[in-house]
């Protein structure tokens, strides 16, 4: 595929399938284990334990990985209990990301239940003294057919004790049309104790003598402690220890409001500099900055094809800071010993995580078990990872356990963002409306900066003082920098930036979503300059089938009208629809997605009223769960789209709250219908962050069909709609 | 420094010790170990920390203890009785109506409180009336169907 030269090993978000070879399972994050007792234990109780090292952060994998195992080890969903990120218990994954969990974990697990299954009937076809294929399964009960008499369980054989065997890999794995729980919309089993006050997340855990904890945090990455007066919080109670270590600082108090109003009245004494570029010349820094180049596909000649086609076209297009803006701000809770420590954290990655909090508390790895527990979502790297690494600092200074909550602002200025990226695309059409050449450019940063070694961590930087490294590698950038069109003469360039204003990292769909969104705005561009239908122009120029399908799907729920855009007859109410397409990674799940937007010309204000989706991800195994990730998806990049940006100023990061970074709210919130396409016989491909990609691009096409006015620089805001409409730009 | 007060949750009289400006939402808890109100922003522009207070669905997190006074408070956890779900609690479930789930307590309560004022909201007032709680993850739909399955479940649909 266009994107397999890119794609890097070992390095980030989930960027390959995983693969049997050499006997093992290769996850992007390194060979699973292939001990089949580190995934699947049978209880005395009758019970099932699979193991999975990803983890659930709301996208309903806990249910999803049960399914599967209850699937290949013919028992009931209910008696399949997962354990998930534990590095004391648990298979180690890396990260949970790239919407590799069900490809990688699911896989995984289903070869190891039906290795477990293979196992069990071999000892059963003893037990019973009947050939293996005489033998069914019933609810994990093994019997003869046609002799319901002659019978054994799972738990009889083999509860409670290991089964010392490799996963081999050829053990038959059921037909899908044989699934009777695959398949299915179960509902999610972490659901009801969320519904009911239950313990459900990190924030919710109580330790014994726990102490609670704030940190006082410098009012940007650049500012320096200058001075700290501790006498300014001696009449609060409960203050157990004041943490200073170089800019870090930390109050531990007995009780949690004390670390609050201790947190707010210490007197700290910053010395601030301007660091920042103006926000009104990021893009320009962005396309400043010295780059390493890659290359991703160049089939030559291109800019002379340009050059010499009938009609030049050129655009470029903007991507501001995205935050990832979990609801709950990041918490964790540390008991560091000086021979052992436990860490309690919402992170995605409980392994990567455990070696660089061994390195940053100074304790060798197998002594710290780092255990996940859910926190609120968080699309990607939030700030988990660092309120971690703090609480470890915080716990280890006291000697005590501590419960470390970070502060809305903590939040908001010190995760780490999604890049802000620059992307320029440039086309010749020939006098017949054809595509003769495609030239794209994407400026950015990594898109994936997760911590591998402990100066990555805000409270390494924090305490010696230095700023955050710049990143070993670059990854992400080139995710859906090359379209599935088979338009003739492509280059794709993917410009590195080492380090830019703010420290980024990944955010769902990595630059999947930037590169879609110039990709598919200036197909449209095309389109119009061709005069020609915005499907029917991108029906031209693909020819796989799956792609077909869901733009014919996606036109047909919407009822899609062809015809050139824009609109034509304006009408006082501005209305228009606009259409996306991508293939996630060029290879994984599909996507089309049709957006109806109104424009009100007075006040600029963009309105979504309809989202018509159509997914294909192979193989379906929960339908709802499938609906909810891709609603989801839309509402969230809707949100980005229509309202976000992170603001500064040279000092520091002005985007603290919901007041200064707000998101979409229920009264802006569109229909969102979704066509699902199951491929019962293709693999299940990833589906947290496809349909993320195509909505700002659905919605710049609609906003041009409604009103002849092109944005390209997100987010459409009133005031900028407003700017277009009056400079007439298109 | 800390002051005995008398908080009505959930029906029970409680009596806690803290200084009177202590935030509602911490003493719910750590002093009465109810974890369904969150702290989403401390900054009362969230809505993850919402309790019903009186009738009315309130923010907890900048609610000194020392205002609370004799209202009474019911909190996710009280919603139930007897172990049985709530019917939004229950209209919640059958919608699969979260992802993370962390601002489901907000929802749930600022649910609750409009499904007594207004028996069959119409989709307009329901919009308006949940735009003080927010969600990240974009379950709006679903937590949408899920109020207005509630309306069903304990009006009938009916206004």
């Amino acid at each position: 595929m266009m994107a397999g030269q890119s794609k890097q090993s070992n390095q980030g978000e989930g960027q390959n399938q995983p693969a049997a070879s050499s006997g093992r399972l290769e996850s992007a994050f390194g060979p699973l284990t292939n001990q089949l007792d580190d995934w699947i234990r049978i209880e005395t109780d009758g019970t099932i334990t699979a193991f999975s090292g990803k983890v659930e952060l709301g996208q309903g994998v806990r249910t999803a990985l049960a399914q599967i195992v209850a699937e290949e080890l013919d028992v009931p969903f209910e008696r399949v209990h997962m354990i998930m990120g534990d590095t004391s218990l648990t298979p180690d994954e890396g990260y949970t990301a790239g919407s590799m969990t069900i490809m990688s974990s699911g896989e995984a697990l289903r070869q190891a239940a039906a290795e477990a299954k293979k196992v069990m009937l071999e000892m059963a076809s003893d037990h019973l003294d009947a050939t293996i294929v005489e033998l069914i399964i019933n609810d994990g009960v093994i019997l003869v057919q046609g002799r319901p008499e002659r019978s054994i369980s799972y738990t009889e054989l083999m509860g409670g004790k290991p089964f010392n065997c490799e996963v081999s890999y050829t053990a038959p794995l059921k037909a899908p049309r044989d699934y009777r729980v695959v398949g299915t919309s179960v509902p999610r089993v972490d659901i009801p104790s969320k519904f009911t006050g239950q313990q459900s997340f990190i924030q919710d855990m109580q330790l014994p003598g726990m102490l609670h904890a704030r940190l006082v945090r410098p009012p940007s990455s650049a500012a320096q402690l200058v001075s700290i007066d501790e006498s300014s919080i001696k009449d609060v109670p409960g203050i157990v220890k004041i943490v200073q270590k170089g800019n870090f600082v930390g109050v531990i108090t007995e009780r949690e409001e004390q670390s609050v109003l201790a947190a707010q009245r210490l007197k700290v004494e910053w010395s601030e500099k301007p660091f920042l570029p103006p926000m009104a010349e990021l893009y320009s820094h962005l396309r400043s900055l010295p780059t390493e180049d890659t290359v991703v596909r160049d089939d030559g000649d291109v800019e002379q094809v340009i050059a010499h086609s009938a009609r030049q076209i050129r655009a470029e297009y903007h991507q501001p800071y995205h935050a990832h803006a979990s609801i709950g701000p990041s918490c964790a809770l540390a008991d560091v010993q000086p021979e052992q420590a436990t860490v309690w954290s919402s992170a995605a990655g409980p392994y990567p995580l455990r070696s660089v909090l061994a390195q940053l508390i100074g304790m060798p790895e197998d002594k710290l078990r780092v255990i996940h527990v859910e926190g609120a979502g968080s699309y990607g790297q939030n700030g988990s990872d660092d309120a971690a690494a703090d609480a470890a600092v915080l716990s280890q200074a006291v000697g005590r356990p501590v419960r470390l909550q970070w502060t809305r602002q903590d939040e908001f200025v010190w995760e780490p963002k999604a890049p802000s990226m620059v992307m320029e695309v440039s086309a010749g059409l020939d006098d017949q409306g054809n595509v003769t050449a495609w030239d794209y450019h994407v400026w950015s940063p990594s898109h994936v900066a997760r911590a591998r070694f402990a100066a990555q961590l805000v409270a390494a930087q924090l305490i010696n003082r230095q700023p955050f490294p710049a990143g070993r590698f670059s990854f992400g950038a080139e995710r859906n920098a090359p379209t599935n069109y088979t338009f003739p003469k492509q280059r794709v360039t993917v410009h590195y930036l080492a380090t830019t204003p703010l420290r980024s990292s990944a955010f769902r769909s990595l630059g999947g979503a930037e590169n879609t969104f110039a990709n598919e705005s200036f197909v449209d561009e095309l389109a119009i300059a061709a005069g020609a239908d915005p499907l029917e122009f991108r029906l031209r120029y693909l020819d796989d089938p799956r792609a077909l399908d869901v733009l014919h799907a996606a036109a047909e729920k919407a009822g899609w009208e062809r015809r050139p855009t824009p609109k034509k007859g304006g009408t006082t109410a501005l209305e228009g629809r606009g259409l996306a397409f991508a293939r996630y990674e060029n290879e994984e799940a599909l996507v089309a997605c049709i957006a109806e937007v109104q424009v009100d010309p007075e006040s600029g204000l963009v309105s979504a009223k309809r989202v018509v989706v159509a997914h294909d991800c192979g193989l379906i195994i929960n339908p709802d769960g499938l609906k909810n990730q891709i609603e989801g998806n839309i509402i969230q990049s809707l949100s980005r789209v229509l309202k976000e940006e992170v603001k500064f100023d040279e000092y520091r990061i002005q985007s603290v709250d919901w007041d200064t970074y707000p998101i979409l709210k229920f009264s802006e919130v569109p229909e969102v219908e979704i066509v699902l396409i199951n491929r019962p016989d293709e693999p299940a491909l990833g589906a947290g962050e496809p349909s993320m990609v195509t909505t700002s691009a659905a919605v710049a096409n609609a906003i041009f069909d409604a009103t002849g006015v092109r944005l390209r620089q997100i987010p459409f805001t009133p005031e900028r709609v407003r700017a277009a409409l009056s400079s007439g730009q298109g | 420094m800390d002051d005995q007060i008398v908080i009505n949750v959930n029906g029970k009289m409680h009596t806690v010790q803290a200084a009177p400006d202590t935030p509602l939402l911490y003493v719910l808890r750590n002093e009465l170990g109810l974890h369904a109100p969150q702290f989403g922003c401390g900054l009362e522009q969230c809505g993850a920390c919402m309790v019903i207070y009186g009738r009315e669905a309130k923010q907890s997190c900048k609610m000194m203890i020392a205002d609370v006074g004799s209202t009474p408070i019911i909190t996710l956890e009280g919603l139930m009785e007897d172990g049985e779900l709530h019917p939004v609690q229950q209209a919640f479930v059958e919608e699969q109506a979260a992802q993370c789930g962390f601002c489901t307590n907000g929802m749930i309560i600022a649910t609750a409180a409009l499904l007594v004022k207004y028996h069959n909201p119409n989709e307009q007032v329901i919009r308006e009336s949940l735009d003080g709680n927010l969600c990240r993850c974009g379950s709006h739909l679903r937590i949408l169907r899920a109020v207005k399955r509630a309306s069903e479940l304990m009006w009938g649909g009916q206004a």
